[in-house]
């Protein structure tokens, strides 16, 4: 394969391996000790437009799926079946892995995203992964609300038979489709105990909001089920406000974190923590540092207008500190006494989950956590795995599940 | 102090890397226009093989004299590697990373002696 670089040059690449390019990570799993505790990520991915061919077959709706059919005939590229995010996650080549990724050989058996995963994992210590989708991130802003229920739904059945359902050590929280109110109940209620579903994920990039009536069947049911709901950030680089950035790093910045500002605003102002008290919300990939921000910013205005919040019967940041949250993208490099401070204030000891985001460009090792100087071994351990295993009720690993050097 | 040779000179071509391995240590050398440059394969992100991603240009912003945004350009000069894993770029001709010069990589000195590359380690 050739890659572009800068001035006309070129790179020529003829292999790829996952276990090479992450065998520094490897070496950091062995000299941390990664073999002695369990570590879950919460929060990785797959490309499952590689597997377009497959998914579309589970779709039911005849007319849709023989159009996005149309769309997986090789080399065709005439048909937009996603709404694509804008963007250079890649960064022009330089996040190798994501070009490259192709050149990767992989067994007829088991499934390619299965192997692959399982390569990643070992290689960084990960006992249990947590698995969502790439492209379909922005399938919430799909204007065709049919495609998105058609689409997430033959996805989801195809991830739980050919990926769940034969690798233990992958799970998921499925998509829901929650531009679809009425499908979002539906799929909740049918995947329920469907092997490795731990819970229920929303992408937040999208225009609905969390507070509409026609969500709360779906929140008691999953408040009865003691299964969580996630809200996966990401970006939208043709969001209005987002149109006035110029650089894929300023839409990814604030774009990321916007959708999930919105979402837990809407949360706590209008009681949603008193209304299902026992519902575990979970804040995946807009990193920690918008947390600090949002608890103060409702805190202090709503001393000053508690009649817009009636349903409140304690502080904003209170109902804030009851919800849960993954560290990726980690802001790290500030001054350590503000990460050290954002932690006290979420109670990151039992509240914050270790994610990876691996194979994305802004991916964190579970060194970025066991390297904090001011944790220690216990809360390093509960925060890499120990939190996730309570907070989705798994049994905790009886041996270490990564296959490490 | 040790000499770890890598090879002959002539077999270096110009713009490309070699990794060498030193005990548990590796080391990146690079030959960019005819000088070669060595330093710890090891971002000083998360740990990244560092020297082992793209090498690119400086991207620039062209402005004209009224201070208005005209494009981008790649410098024809300052040249970075790239770590693959997250992006960080580190001057090739330095090793200091290019968000922040106070973070470097660790540098080797490279010798040519009769036509052969060796790093000094220690």
């Amino acid at each position: 394969m050739e890659l572009p670089l800068s001035n006309h040059r070129r790179m020529s690449v003829d292999e790829f391996d996952t276990r090479i390019t992450l065998s520094h990570a490897a070496k950091q799993a062995r000299e941390r000790g990664y073999a002695n505790f369990p570590i879950i990520d919460v929060d990785s991915h797959h490309f499952e437009s590689e597997s377009f061919a497959e998914i579309v077959k589970y779709i039911e709706d005849p007319v849709v799926r023989q159009l996005l059919e149309s769309s997986t005939i090789a080399g065709y590229r005439g048909v937009g079946a996603l709404p694509a995010g804008l963007g250079y996650q890649d960064y022009g080549g330089r996040i190798m892995r994501e070009p490259l990724r192709r050149l990767e050989r992989t067994e007829p058996k088991p499934h390619r995203d299965i192997t692959l995963t399982r390569r990643w994992m070992d290689s960084m210590g990960v006992d249990i992964a947590i698995l969502f989708p790439t492209p379909m991130l922005h399938l919430g802003l799909h204007p065709q609300v049919e495609i998105e229920v058609a689409l997430s739904y033959a996805y989801n059945r195809w991830l739980v038979e050919h990926v769940l359902a034969q690798e233990p050590r992958i799970r998921t929280m499925l998509y829901l489709p929650f531009n679809d109110p009425t499908a979002t109940y539906r799929v909740v209620k049918e995947f329920i105990g469907k092997p490795g579903v731990v819970g229920f994920m929303v992408t937040s990039n999208r225009y609905r909001p969390v507070h509409h009536n026609d969500y709360m069947k779906t929140y008691a049911l999953l408040e009865e089920s003691n299964l969580p709901i996630a809200f996966h950030g990401a970006y939208n680089w043709n969001d209005q406000s987002m149109l006035m950035v110029n650089r894929f790093i300023s839409a990814h910045a604030l774009g990321f974190v916007w959708y999930n500002l919105v979402h837990l605003t809407n949360w706590v102002i209008n009681g949603l923590g008193e209304r299902f008290p026992k519902l575990k919300v979970l804040w995946i990939e807009s990193g920690l540092a918008w947390l600090p921000f949002i608890m103060q910013r409702l805190d202090n205005e709503y001393m000053m207008r508690t009649a817009d919040a009636p349903a409140l019967k304690k502080l904003p940041s209170d109902y804030i500190r009851d919800m849960y949250f993954t560290n990726q993208p980690m802001e790290k490099t500030g001054d350590v006494a503000l990460l050290e401070t954002t932690f006290r204030v979420i109670k990151a000891e039992t509240q914050l989950l270790y994610s990876s985001d691996y194979p994305h460009w802004d991916f964190d090792l579970p060194s970025v956590i066991y390297d904090l100087p001011f944790l220690n071994e216990t809360q390093k351990r509960a925060i890499l795995g120990g939190n996730a295993l309570r907070v989705f009720g798994m049994e905790p690993p009886k041996r270490k599940l990564a296959v490490m050097d | 102090m040790t000499e770890i040779l890598i090879g002959k000179a002539a077999s270096f071509e110009d713009g490309g890397r070699r990794i060498v391995f030193h005990g548990d240590v590796e080391i990146g050398v690079f030959r960019w226009e005819g000088k070669f440059y060595a330093y710890e394969n090891l971002c000083v992100h998360q740990g990244g093989p560092a020297c082992e991603g793209l090498i690119m240009h400086q991207v620039e912003d062209v402005l004209a004299p009224d201070r208005t945004f005209i494009r981008q350009t790649f410098s024809e000069s300052d040249v970075h590697f790239v770590c693959p894993w997250h992006g960080y770029e580190y001057h090739l001709t330095t090793g200091e990373c290019v968000g922040d010069q106070r973070l470097k990589l660790r540098r080797y000195e490279v010798v040519e002696r009769s036509g052969e590359v060796f790093i000094i380690a220690e």
